[in-house]
């Protein structure tokens, strides 16, 4: 697997900020992989997902997107239809009236030939599951409604790279599933390099790897298990980690021989289980 | 409650109304509103009635929807219609009445001429989406662009304003009802008082709007938006056969309230 | 003191319009004073609707809503006073912060009360106190971060010293350091005034670890009413209702189907650890979990 996004030595601070919002931080991102990002409020995980696509651009450093030099003018086009990013309120991203007319935005932007643009709105809303609720106006919608027609609003560019930078923070349960399993399919079946920022631990234990970021910096970086497993580390950085850790961890703590990188319900289950009938 | 309000509402569908151009629809909405004062008899209002009739059947809109949009008018037509009734000299209706017959027939005039007014634009809004009405907007009015008017600009920021007020009006509800558990009072006191009673729901109002407005130029810009340059259209405009048919007939009806109009009826 | 009655509450929206849709239906509890209570629900289940009748925010369509024994919607004097016995939090309360200062926005609900200079001064101090943010009294609430403007606009109800405190998602899009934090708060509260505490949640660990009653709304209607261990000795009939059950729950679930047995409801971390342990320890005696 290649290297699709590259963080060399990148500083950025915001002009009214006193204190750096990414300090030196280095990042290699493999296409087609999951990779969630965590951090407490203020971490720098946001700046991040937008130094991804040039909204940002760093102010030492340099961020290379499939070659692409970020603060490269002359190839912002180019350099923005490779990396779909997602935010956080859906409400703020739909322009549109109606849905596949703002799914049609990106690809109207790119300036294709109807058709073409037509088969990728067709094809974007089929991959998130909407097609069906294509003529409808978006604030009838669901919240997790709301954000699956954002990110279709993004694969209509045809990305290699889908940055969602906290979506499931304003959804409700429903929502959030909506909006996680979308984006897992999307990586797993259509083979699309995922960069998820969340602070809700339990949406990273699916991801191939997973960030911590804390003050601007990679704090920690490993597979999910491996990371969840540092129990007082994590609780160091101001983050929690899922139940399913914390529990067997304090039954090893208690003495029993328990695993610490079960993370789904069902293997922590069967974890514990084992461990009770030796 | 704010939400009844169904300004610039697009109701989906797919009958020879909806799939008319956009700018075939505002061509005619046009023809049909110069047709409107152009009439002075009945005959000139009867075509109207007629033409309006007979594109809502086509439409399959609801009687129902113009109505409700029509609610925050009553008033303005129920004063055109009593300044009409009481303030036209003529015979009366009965010896000693203010009340004339010239009267009644100028009040029920005035009456339908807002009334088809309304209903015919919103008629428009009904059948044709925001964004295909500042599409055909843009074409229509593209030849202004040589005279150097952000005319792409304009129709953009008229379809963002469309699509944000059913978003502004349920967080204005939001905001209201969050101050009022607080326990401001919109409701009494002198002018005064209740323009300061805004304040609570105005100031939140527009420091969201500002942080949407932020997160909404940060969106389109990531989504590859640099101005109406090199931009095309997955909705291609193109005047159909129907669409020609469509303009011969409100060409048609035109010659046909002016020459009503020139008969006086 | 303040006891809320709710008989056969029905509220219908946009009534007489093709938009006509029923809300809740036949809602009727008592809400004794001192009470947590937690309110779960997916999103369109009646929830929020009810709580907006809580302190007369809506007008019922049906039934009534006493407070210490008299309709609270009665007359326009009742519908007022009512909301400085309840006191309402909405969802993202932060966007309702206004004035220049904290100081003065958390002093506008005890202002409409007409109380005192020197009474608002000591009710503003008291509420930041309970949240924590004494410290930023002269700031402008622009100048907070998401958690502070939250805890803000919480002290600007809790300044009203309302004996009913109803909070609608008060942790949403925080990080797990900034829910801890307000759940604190809320606790904090209570402990010292006695209020009753009803809060709106979809994090059903929060919701188990804190109420000691829980209001499951379907549909438009009060479907659940109980203790935590009642409510969570049957979580498949949450999931039924697309609901989350708290984590340690669906843990005891997944273990139970495994083979092993776990006393009663478990829906809190402790009793589960403490459930394991106690088949860890019986095991060890050679009794055997299966």
């Amino acid at each position: 697997m290649s290297t699709v996004i590259q963080f060399e030595n990148v500083h950025f601070k915001y002009p009214e900020d006193t204190r750096e919002s990414l300090n030196g931080l280095n990042l290699e991102i493999r296409e087609g992989s999951f990779t969630a990002v965590l951090g407490r409020n203020g971490s720098g995980k946001s700046t991040l997902a937008k130094h991804m696509n040039g909204i940002l651009v760093p102010t030492e450093g340099r961020v290379l997107v499939a070659g692409i030099d970020t603060a490269d003018e002359d190839r912002l086009l180019d350099l923005r239809r490779q990396v779909g990013l997602v935010f956080q309120n859906p409400d703020n991203q739909i322009v549109a009236n109606v849905v596949e007319d703002d799914v049609a935005f990106a690809p109207e932007n790119l300036g294709l030939p109807p058709a073409e643009i037509r088969r990728r709105v067709d094809g974007a809303l089929q991959l998130v599951g909407m097609y069906e609720l294509r003529l409808h106006a978006p604030h009838l919608l669901s919240g997790g409604q709301k954000q699956r027609v954002a990110i279709a609003g993004v694969l209509a560019m045809g990305p290699r790279v889908l940055v969602l930078d906290e979506p499931t923070a304003m959804l409700d349960p429903q929502g959030r599933r909506e909006v996680l399993t979308t984006v897992t399919r999307l990586c797993r079946e259509q083979g699309m390099t995922v960069v998820l920022v969340t602070h809700h631990m339990d949406e990273c234990v699916g991801a191939d790897r997973l960030l911590v970021l804390d003050r601007g910096q990679i704090a920690l970086d490993g597979t999910p298990a491996e990371i969840f497993s540092q129990v007082e580390r994590m609780r160091a950085l101001g983050l929690d980690v899922p139940e399913t850790t914390q529990l067997l961890y304090e039954l090893r703590q208690e003495g029993l021989d328990v695993p610490l990188d079960a993370l789904d319900v069902d293997s922590c289950a069967g974890a514990i289980a084992a461990a009770l009938k030796r | 409650m704010l939400k009844d309000i169904t300004l610039g509402q697009f109701f989906p569908g797919d009958t020879l109304v909806h799939r008319l151009d956009p700018r075939t629809k505002l061509l005619l909405v046009t023809v049909f509103i110069v047709a409107l004062f152009t009439a002075a008899g009945w005959m000139g209002y009867g075509l109207c009635v007629l033409a309006f009739a007979g594109c809502t059947a086509l439409s399959k809109i609801r009687l129902r929807a113009f109505f409700k949009g029509l609610k925050p008018m009553i008033f303005i037509i129920v004063l055109t219609a009593l300044l009409n009734l009481f303030y036209t000299r003529g015979t009366p209706i009965l010896p000693g009445w203010i009340i004339t017959w010239e009267g009644i027939g100028r009040a029920v005039k005035m009456v339908l001429r807002i009334l088809l007014l309304v209903m015919g634009t919103f008629l428009l809004t009904y059948t044709t989406s925001p964004m295909a009405l500042t599409d055909g907007l843009e074409l229509l009015l593209n030849p202004l662009k040589k005279l150097r008017l952000p005319i792409h600009e304009m129709t953009l920021m008229m379809s963002m304003a469309l699509r944000f007020i059913p978003t502004l009006i349920e967080e204005t509800d939001r905001i209201m009802s969050a101050q009022r558990a607080r326990g401001a009072d919109f409701e009494t006191g002198g002018l005064v008082r209740r323009a300061k009673a805004l304040l609570p729901i105005l100031v939140p109002l527009i420091v969201s709007s500002f942080n949407r407005a932020y997160d909404l130029a940060t969106a389109m810009e990531s989504r590859c938006y640099h101005g109406g340059e090199g931009r095309s259209r997955m909705k291609q405009l193109k005047l159909a056969g129907i669409d020609l048919a469509a303009l011969a007939v409100g060409a048609a009806f035109l010659a046909l309230a002016f020459i009503l109009k020139k008969y006086g009826v | 003191m303040a006891e809320i009655k709710v008989e056969q509450l029905r509220h219908v929206y946009s009534p007489q319009t093709p938009f006509e849709r029923t809300a809740i239906e036949a809602v009727s509890l008592i809400l004794p004073q001192g009470q947590f209570v937690g309110v779960l629900g997916h999103t369109g289940s009646g929830k929020s609707t009810f709580i907006q009748h809580l302190n007369a925010l809506l007008l019922p369509s049906g039934g009534r809503v006493l407070c210490d024994g008299e309709d609270i919607n009665r007359d326009k004097v009742s519908r007022r006073d009512i909301k400085w016995k309840v006191g309402l939090v909405f969802q993202y309360p932060e966007y309702q912060l206004f004035e220049e200062t904290v100081y003065k926005d958390i002093a506008f609900g005890p202002g409409n009360m007409g109380l005192s200079k020197e009474e608002i001064d000591e009710r503003v101090r008291e509420a930041a106190g309970f949240v924590g943010v004494e410290a930023l009294l002269d700031r402008s609430p622009l100048e907070l971060s998401g958690g502070q403007k939250r805890r803000v606009a919480i002290a600007g109800v809790i300044a009203m010293r309302p004996e009913v405190l109803v909070l609608d998602e008060p942790t949403a899009g925080l990080d797990p350091e900034g829910c801890g934090q307000i759940l604190d708060n809320i606790r904090a509260y209570k402990a010292r005034t006695g209020a009753t505490v009803l809060v709106v949640s979809h994090d059903m660990d929060a919701s188990a670890a804190l109420a000691e009653r829980l209001l499951v709304f379907n549909e438009g209607r009060l479907v659940m009413d109980g203790p935590p261990e009642e409510i969570f000795s049957q979580p498949e009939r949450l999931t039924g209702m697309g609901l989350d059950v708290p984590r340690p729950t669906a843990i005891a679930m997944a273990l139970r189907r495994q083979g092993l047995r776990l006393p009663g409801a478990v829906y809190t971390h402790a009793q589960l650890k403490a459930g394991l342990l106690a088949a860890a320890r019986e095991a060890e005696r050679g009794a055997g979990p299966c």
